[in-house]
């Protein structure tokens, strides 16, 4: 299966764990991804709250360059803010047919044109509906037995675009986890908002967030995201939040690919382990089996 | 499952903005779903409803004197939810985007934080992170304010994960082909983008 691949900023830099961890692990599971050429930002949260045309051509411009290379791809996201600015234009277009004649004026500038062509896919969507969870079993060769996973998919790459699972109480990943072995953390919390920008304008509030999904992350191995501002606001303030509310919060949190990845034989170092902020060697005892 | 479509922009900028989220929640039946779902509520000094309720009676200075869409996190939840169909968070972007062109000073917190984050995607058409977040705390002269993400940066440093750079700029050169100064990556699209939306 072929997928051209926009990383985005993110994955450039906190993420990077994210973005090699990706490649890796849709590499072992047969996937070929190009990555798009030339990509730039998105917009992410603040080009909407700028402006709303800058915010559609923005996102628009990595259409029109993922149109170019093959008008009939499908282009993987694996940040679900990236995922939902690009979706939001493929969409919006399709309803306002002046909109699209405004975005190609503008995008004029760069020598670009879109069409409406590409079709924009979360990593997670990829990942549960392009592969079977059968035929990803034969391929695990580091079982992930007893491993318990609370599975958080947090907002953008679930609403207000239904497209591969129910958007208040997701599930779509547990097959795939049960595939390589883990076991599924019962929990209310995989939708809930981590508080996202909130954490750098308004951190008291997004430390409410972040401190409630930690807590009932309790009981838990690990906690696995699909995103990399979830996964920088769970991960970067643990010590903060426990010390605030005064019982031990920490808890490692993984992106996905990571651990399907480990499950596939992937070594730590492949999956870029030693970059994620909260890490335990209880955790890395665990899943060296 | 099916595509549901459950979100549309409210594709207008500039004076008559507020008038268009007055026009996307005429038919708010104030049910209180919006507040109900909404995690961050509790920090608001107006829920949702209530300012969906001032918003169709027009109290712009109540609306702009409250906090409340600057603590909108787009989790998406009312929008989702709303029994109406409004699209609530996109009306929670229109009033980030007219508080920024506003200039409205009690906000500056917020506004700057997305004016600088652009500001860097013009430069360079990707975001540097962390020369993002130094000039955003720069910008707000509070020393205080950001020393964890100090202690963040060193961590992520530690953890190589923030790249070393070169800015991606276009050298502007003279007739003789020496470079005069260098363009923002996206300073012409940013200007064009500017254009359309003022016809
Ligand atoms: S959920 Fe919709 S109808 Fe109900 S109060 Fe909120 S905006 Fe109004
Ligand atoms: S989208 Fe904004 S206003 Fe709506 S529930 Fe989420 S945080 Fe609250």
């Amino acid at each position: 299966m072929n997928y051209i691949y926009y990383p985005g900023c993110s994955l450039e830099a906190t993420a990077l764990e994210y973005n090699l961890s990706t490649q890796a692990t849709m590499g072992a599971l047969g996937a070929e991804l190009t990555e798009l050429k030339d990509w730039t930002c998105c917009g992410a949260s603040a080009a909407e709250a700028t402006s709303y045309l800058l915010s559609m051509v923005l996102a628009a411009r990595n259409l029109a360059l993922a149109e170019k290379m093959d008008s009939d791809a499908d282009i993987m996201i694996p940040c679900s803010a990236c995922y939902l600015n690009l979706r939001k234009v493929e969409d919006h277009v399709k309803q306002d047919k002046k909109l699209l004649d405004k975005i190609n004026e503008a995008l004029k500038e760069e020598g670009l044109e879109y069409k409406g062509g590409v079709r924009v896919r979360h990593l997670v969507d990829v990942l549960v509906n392009d592969f079977d969870p059968e035929s990803i079993e034969p391929l695990v060769k580091n079982k992930l037995t007893g491993l318990r996973v609370a599975t958080y998919y947090g907002c953008q790459a679930l609403r207000p675009y239904v497209i591969y699972d129910d958007p208040e109480q997701p599930r779509s990943l547990e097959p795939l986890l049960l595939a390589v072995g883990a076991k599924v953390h019962p929990w209310e919390m995989g939708a809930k908002c981590c508080g996202a920008a909130l954490m750098t304008t308004k951190k008291d509030v997004a430390l409410e967030l972040t401190g409630t999904i930690l807590k009932a992350a309790q009981g838990a191995d690990c906690i696995v995201t699909i995103c990399p501002m979830c996964e920088m606001n769970l991960e970067a303030f643990q010590e903060s939040i426990s010390k605030t509310r005064g019982e031990d919060l920490r808890i490692p949190v993984l992106y996905l690919p990571q651990l399907i990845g480990l499950a596939l034989g992937l070594s730590s170092e492949e999956i870029k382990l030693e970059m994620n902020l909260a890490m335990t060697d209880a955790f890395k005892t665990k899943i060296a089996g | 499952m099916a595509e549901k479509q459950i979100d549309f922009d409210i594709p207008v900028d500039g004076s008559d903005l507020l008038e268009s989220v007055q026009e996307s929640v005429r038919a708010c039946m104030q049910c209180g779903t919006c507040s109900g779902s909404c995690a961050n509520s509790f920090a608001m000094d107006f829920t949702p409803r209530h300012l969906w309720r001032l918003a169709q009676l027009g109290e712009t200075d109540e609306i702009f004197n409250s906090k409340t869409f600057y603590l909108c996190s787009a989790c998406y939840y009312c929008t989702l939810r709303c029994p109406r169909g409004l699209k609530l968070t996109e009306a929670m972007s229109a009033l980030k985007r007219l508080a920024t062109a506003r200039g409205i000073k009690r906000h500056r917190q917020s506004s700057k934080f997305y004016e600088i984050f652009i500001k860097t995607v013009e430069r360079y058409g990707r975001v540097r992170e962390m020369e993002f977040i130094n000039r955003y705390f720069f910008s707000l002269k509070d020393p205080l304010l950001p020393l964890e993400f100090v202690s963040l940066g060193f961590n992520l440093m530690k953890k190589r994960k923030i790249p070393f750079q070169l800015p991606i700029l276009k050298p502007v050169r003279d007739q003789n082909g020496k470079v005069k100064y260098f363009e923002g990556r996206f300073e012409r699209l940013f200007r064009k983008v500017e254009e359309l939306e003022a016809r």
